[in-house]
């Protein structure tokens, strides 16, 4: 620890979140899930709320979430982390709660669960992580997975005869009245990153105005199903992804609605 | 004495379930058990005891919602009928995989499929051997009349939070359906959050504070030897059930010469087929089994000791008569007998049965 305490404090320019646990993660390189953990961590410890947010984890890669974020945490089966996020929710109105999910988690297996959470409005927040594929399966096509992608179940690429078309989650729960704040971010670069913090942190913050579910999508990479190299893969998101997945808020409801929102939150 | 009245098993489920102080019910509506979450709308216990009720999209979606409220340290519920049930089987394992305490209601109809919506038994296996995926049981209480449905709520929900695992009554359409007199618990406050602290404190999800680590609520262990040992653990609470929660009920056992097996309904029909053997001059007695897990396997293996035979009788094909057959080790004779489809057999079939099966089996 010396070599610690000779930096002063006036020098330290970044540091871990205290709400980040010692656990090495078993994310590979490259991959989005270990810089939106680190986001989610510190919008809890900068809050101040680390006693009284509950974390719902979900199937897939992120499936260890409570491994690396020092909160409590619900592990819930595959598709159904905002069922249990609504019944925790609900039972403890006090406290902060929150799903975290991949595609496959949350635009396939659970897009009952999910559209219905979003619908009744419950006053939680989703952390979406879309990279596009099942990652921890070993690449296999998702919902989001774009027209002609190559993937382990779609080798010669996604063929909307055979497969449909990539399914826009996030456009569809803005349009749900029980949402109150929707966007899709991307933490490939040190800006987008800030952005999609201080969105997390509006998410989180929305539930003290018990106003309704607020949604955030984070436009993910997964360079090891990709099959490319972590700044390929960075390239292929900007480049193909943003394009279909269109970045930047679907709605706010503070801002869109401003005289409702006011006469809502009194 | 409480408060007396005249109710369906169904509606007494509900009032049952706001008396003991209970934090949440989901459901989903489906017949025969509709009425449970009808009644607790119209109550309103949101108002008066803080109860959440809430009507969920699915009965995935609702045993999911009991599975969060679980971890939590609440006491949840939801009730369903046979074909939601299988729904719920996913999370129901989970439940019993992460070991929470929560209460189920399985008003039983007839299958397989949609089947139809007459009261049958045909659930024992999904109830009483897993059902969903993994090694698990549950504990499992069956009502035989609309009193029991009202005292097996508190009950199931002592059993669950005193070994950490699901309870589920298993009742059937015609115990839910039917009116009857029943005297109802008294109220009970729901337990406060230092209560709740106090009781589940080590394991809930109700915010990590600085004096304790993390409260994480998984089934989820990819180290087998570690995933073993928690299987072990599992077990051992089984273990424990199996020798302490046996409850079962004997009528007219002891100078009986041939004894029936049945719970719920069909225990209320082969108390008038013991009148009508009786007056035949076969003495024959009858064994109800109260919870099916444990199942009460040492009263009918000391019974298979002094007795001719024994007759399951179950609206099934047969499923309890397995375990009444494994407990009895080939002693005497065990046969079973059961209407299917939704009918509930008569009193006079069941001593046909009792006399071509067991007795003429001879």
């Amino acid at each position: 620890m010396a070599d610690i305490d000779i930096i002063k404090d006036e020098n330290i320019v970044y540091k871990k979140s205290k709400v980040l646990t010692d656990n090495e993660m078993h994310y590979c390189p490259g991959c989005s899930h270990g810089v939106v953990h680190k986001l989610v961590a510190e919008v809890i410890e900068e809050m101040g709320i680390q006693n009284k947010t509950i974390g719902v984890s979900p199937v897939g890669c992120s499936v260890f979430a409570y491994n690396y974020i020092d909160i409590d945490w619900q592990e819930a089966a595959h598709g159904r982390a905002p069922a249990l996020a609504t019944a925790t929710k609900r039972l403890m109105p006090d406290k902060y709660v929150f799903t975290y999910q991949g595609d496959g988690d949350l635009a396939s297996i659970g897009a009952a669960e999910i559209l219905h959470a979003c619908n009744r409005g419950e006053n939680i927040t989703v952390i979406f992580i879309n990279n596009a594929i099942y990652g921890m399966t070993g690449g296999q096509m998702a919902p989001t997975t774009l027209v002609g992608m190559k993937t382990a179940t779609s080798p010669y690429g996604r063929d909307i005869d055979l497969n449909g078309y990539p399914l826009k989650m996030t456009e569809l729960v803005a349009q749900l009245p029980g949402t109150c704040y929707v966007t899709r971010q991307s933490v490939h670069t040190p800006a987008t990153v800030r952005k999609c913090k201080k969105a997390i942190r509006k998410a989180f913050e929305n539930q003290e105005k018990k106003i309704g579910t607020s949604f955030v999508e984070v436009t993910s990479t997964c360079n090891s199903g990709w099959k490319v190299s972590p700044v390929e893969a960075n390239n292929w998101m900007a480049d193909h992804m943003f394009k279909f997945f269109e970045q930047g808020d679907l709605k706010d409801a503070e801002r869109d609605n401003p005289d409702d929102y006011k006469k809502f939150i009194e | 004495m409480g408060e007396l009245k005249l109710m369906k098993g169904n509606e007494v489920i509900a009032h049952a379930a706001i008396r003991c102080g209970c934090d949440g019910y989901f459901g989903y509506p489906i017949t025969p058990q509709s009425e449970v979450m009808e009644t607790l709308t119209f109550e309103k216990p949101w108002e008066t005891t803080g109860m959440v009720v809430l009507q969920a999209e699915s009965e995935v979606a609702s045993i999911n919602m009991v599975y969060g409220g679980a971890s939590c340290g609440k006491k949840v519920m939801t009730s369903s009928s046979s074909p939601g049930v299988s729904l719920m089987l996913e999370g129901i394992s989970y439940i019993a995989g992460a070991e929470l305490p929560c209460l189920l209601v399985n008003v039983v109809r007839g299958g397989p499929g949609l089947g139809t919506i007459q009261p049958a038994q045909s659930d024992y296996f999904q109830a009483c051997k897993g059902g969903g995926h993994g090694d698990y049981n549950l504990i499992v209480l069956a009502p035989a009349s609309v009193q029991e449905m009202n005292d097996f709520v508190d009950l199931g929900f002592e059993l669950a939070f005193k070994y950490r695992n699901p309870a589920m009554i298993l009742s059937d359409g015609a115990i839910g359906q039917m009116m009857e007199k029943v005297e109802l618990s008294d109220i009970k406050p729901r337990w406060t959050d230092e209560e709740i602290q106090k009781i589940s404190g080590s394991w809930a999800t109700t915010g990590k504070t600085d004096d304790r680590k993390q409260n994480i609520i998984t089934s989820l262990e990819l180290d087998s030897e570690r995933m073993e040992e928690i299987n072990h653990r599992i077990q051992a609470k089984y273990r424990k059930m199996e020798e302490e929660e046996v409850r079962y009920e004997e009528i007219q056992c002891d100078d009986a010469d041939y004894i029936f097996v049945a719970y719920g309904s069909s225990s209320r029909i082969c108390q008038k087929s013991i009148e009508i053997a009786r007056e035949k001059g076969i003495k024959v007695g009858l064994l109800r089994p109260i919870t099916l897990f444990p199942f009460p396997k040492k009263p009918i293996a000391k019974l298979a000791d002094r007795v001719k035979g024994m007759l399951s009788v179950e609206m099934s094909a047969g499923q309890m008569v397995y375990d009444v057959r494994l407990a009895v080790n080939g002693k005497i004779p065990v046969e079973h007998f059961g209407r299917l489809g939704g009918i509930i057999p008569t009193p006079d079939e069941i001593v046909e049965a009792l006399e071509q099966k067991i007795i003429g089996g001879k």
